[in-house]
């Protein structure tokens, strides 16, 4: 038992810890491996319960975000690219136009 | 009344219809084949509608059915022809008058480039009256009757290069509408009455009988309101003077033998409904004489040859509508007839004078012109001694019928009023005389006024105006014992008129409001001029109204136009501030409030990831707590 608490604790971490990042972080690429992050944690989360509840679907879940992980990171990178072509800049409060 | 399927009415119809289309193209190529398709076309009309009058015995008629229109609820409207004795009159006459004023026409407009259009509405217009004549119903009638208007606004306002004359086509236009929302009236309330708009199945017994009182004054008022559009009587005659802004012939054709006599046959068509209340006969009548004399008199002071000719058609019109209002229809269809020949006539000769003196219209400046165009002046004066009604020319037998038919009328509401109708239908037949002869002594009589060589008009329009002016002639007298028993059966009188041979002193006392007429225009006009210089000088007031045309223009615009103008401009008012307004404050609030959300798009990831997280843990919070 005090194994899956272990596992949920490091998951909980992870997912403040990329929480947190995402909301004071301004470099747009730390934010987003902070998202990587939180997503990570909630597939950590979802093993440990599988295992617990003796249950495959929280494994099959976990495939599923990553593959879509996957695909966000590519979009997620070819906009960061695109940003940082027309701004020469990362950074999250230098693209302040995109509104209205 | 049998009718026999015949096929040949299509053709009457059709052909002036499909010669619009044609001549109209074929301008392209040449004008004079575009005028030679023109004037073929209602030829063959006018032959088609001969062959089938030829076969046209007694109680017979020809039915002929296009198609069917529509049908709704109760009401099957076919689009049906009828060819009876009324129709064949009425066909023969349009068709007939118009070949005459489509060969003149070849020769009037040779030089006006725009001669294709020209004759497309011409042919259009003969269509448009020929649909209106033998329509079985009154909706299909109501098709021709549009397309007269139609036309009439085409025409009026050909040369629509001037103002003045497009205004005038306008007002044509709209003058009709008015009087159409009558004939729109009337035909629901005989729908809504009888179920069925059928022309003849309308006036048979039973159908009148289940008019009620209210439905049968509605719908012989309104009847008579759109014949007063079409046929210019009060109130809306003003625009039969100012159509003159047309090209001559289309003066003739539409306001004299044909457009302005659509009134008259309606009245005659729907005989039965118009009697039913005996107030609207009386009515009737007594506007016609208001209108004969208000435009005898004004026609007495015009100096435009075209306006007095003008003036004086819609004074006949009058003569006819007071043998309307008696009740004697052959008669008043009688002076159609003779009045198209003496007017269209009238009208020709007037188009020579003013196509001779080269666009000159002011008879001011005209004079002396029967020694420049001799042909056209006897023509002038042949139509004029009809119009007068001298024996034996056409319009004394017209006008010696309507001034008979008046003593023999049994309405109650004129019955007691019966001598001072035929006094004043006699007085108006001198003022005929006497301002008809004013036009041909200044015209043709004294010395030339004006400037320029006037001359006589080519072969193709003498000859159309000396046709005219033999049927001016011989018309009336060919028609007076033929044409009562002819239409007998179509169009009955409520009181058989003693037809008796004329005796000389007949003949006499009938022609003597002619003869004085003309006699008191020969001494005020060619003898004593002192006189009338001294006349005019004591009824300058009368002269002033006259010439103001009794201000018929400004009353319309004064007691209809403006009020109607300004509520117009408070409606506008209403549909600006109120209706507009609440549609635009819609819009503007949601504006506002789009404008304030604004506001909180900031364009910092860091405050919406804030708020993401936030809301997320609302949400969450909302779950969990359930």
């Amino acid at each position: 038992m005090s194994s899956v608490a272990g596992y949920l604790g490091v998951a909980f971490l992870l997912f403040i810890i990329g929480a947190v990042g995402v909301a004071l972080r301004r470099n747009s690429i730390v934010v987003f491996m902070c998202i990587e992050m939180m997503l990570n944690s909630v597939n950590l989360t979802f093993v440990t319960l599988s295992q617990v509840v003796g249950n495959l679907d929280g494994q099959i879940a976990v495939f599923f975000v990553m593959v879509i992980a996957a695909a966000e990171s590519a979009i997620g990178l070819a906009i960061i690219l695109s940003v940082f072509r027309s701004m020469r800049s990362v950074e999250t409060t230098e693209s302040s136009q995109l509104k209205w | 009344m049998v009718g026999n399927t015949d096929a040949r009415i299509a053709l009457v119809l059709l052909t002036p219809l499909i010669g619009a289309i044609v001549s109209y193209f074929s301008g392209r190529i040449s004008r004079r084949l575009s005028a030679t398709i023109a004037t073929l076309a209602v030829v063959f009309s006018c032959f088609a509608s001969l062959s089938l009058w030829s076969e046209l015995d007694s109680g017979k008629s020809f039915t002929f059915t296009l198609g069917s229109w529509f049908s709704f609820d109760k009401l099957q409207l076919p689009l049906q022809l009828v060819f009876d004795r009324l129709s064949a009159l009425m066909c023969l006459v349009i068709t007939g008058i118009g070949a005459l004023i489509h060969v003149y026409s070849i020769g009037y407009m040779a030089d006006d480039e725009g001669s294709p259009r020209f004759f497309a509405y011409l042919n259009l217009f003969v269509a448009s009256m020929l649909l209106l004549v033998l329509g079985s119903s009154l909706p299909v009638l109501f098709i021709g009757w549009e397309g007269v208007g139609l036309c009439s606004y085409l025409l009026i306002g050909f040369w629509f290069s001037n103002p003045d004359y497009a205004k005038a086509g306008r007002k044509a236009f709209v003058m009709n509408r008015v009087g159409d929302i009558g004939l729109m009236v009337a035909m629901f309330a005989l729908y809504t009455a009888t179920g069925t708009l059928d022309i003849h199945d309308l006036n048979t017994p039973d159908r009148l009988g289940q008019l009620g009182s209210t439905v049968a004054l509605i719908a012989g008022l309104g009847l008579f309101l759109a014949a007063t559009g079409k046929s210019a009587q009060i109130p809306l005659f003003t625009w039969l003077p100012d159509a003159m802004a047309g090209p001559t012939p289309v003066s003739a054709l539409i306001h004299a033998a044909t457009m302005v006599t659509a009134g008259v046959y309606l009245m005659a068509r729907m005989h039965g409904v118009i009697e039913l209340d005996p107030f609207v006969p009386a009515l009737i009548c007594w506007t016609a004489v208001a209108t004969a004399l208000v435009a005898g008199t004004i026609a007495l002071v015009q100096n435009d040859i075209k306006k007095v000719l003008a003036y004086s058609t819609v004074s006949q019109l009058g003569f006819m509508f007071i043998a309307v209002g008696v009740g004697q229809y052959w008669v008043a269809l009688f002076h159609v007839v003779t009045h198209a020949f003496f007017k269209a006539c009238l009208f020709l000769s007037a188009g020579s004078v003013i196509h001779g003196c080269h666009h000159e219209q002011d008879m001011r400046k005209m004079g002396g012109l029967m020694k420049f165009m001799p042909a056209t002046c006897a023509a002038y004066g042949i139509a004029l001694l009809a119009i007068a009604g001298i024996w034996p020319f056409a319009g004394f037998f017209s006008k010696h019928a309507i001034l008979d038919s008046i003593s023999a009328t049994t309405n109650p509401y004129l019955i007691s009023y019966a001598s001072c109708l035929g006094w004043s239908a006699k007085g108006l037949a001198v003022l005929t005389a006497l301002y008809m002869a004013r036009s041909f002594a200044l015209t043709f009589l004294g010395t030339f006024r004006g400037t320029g060589h006037p001359h006589e008009a080519p072969l193709l329009m003498t000859i159309p105006v000396l046709t005219l002016a033999v049927l001016s002639v011989g018309g009336g007298w060919y028609l007076d014992h033929r044409l009562p028993e002819y239409l007998a059966e179509v169009a009955p009188s409520s009181v058989h008129l003693a037809h008796a041979p004329l005796g000389v002193g007949g003949v006499v006392v009938g022609s003597l409001p002619g003869i004085l007429g003309l006699a008191l225009a020969v001494i005020l006009f060619l003898i004593a001029t002192d006189l009338k210089d001294a006349i005019r000088k004591l009824t300058a007031p009368l002269e002033w109204m006259f010439a103001g045309k009794y201000f018929a223009d400004e009353l319309l615009n004064f007691f209809v136009i403006r009020p109607v103008q300004l509520a117009g401009q408070v409606v506008k008012l209403i549909d600006h501030s109120i209706v507009g307004g609440s549609v635009t404050a819609v819009g503007q609030i949601s504006r506002t409030l789009g404008e304030l959300a604004r506001r909180s798009a900031t364009g910092q990831v860091a405050t919406y990831v804030l708020l993401m997280f936030l809301a997320t843990s609302v949400f969450v919070g909302l779950f969990v707590g359930k």
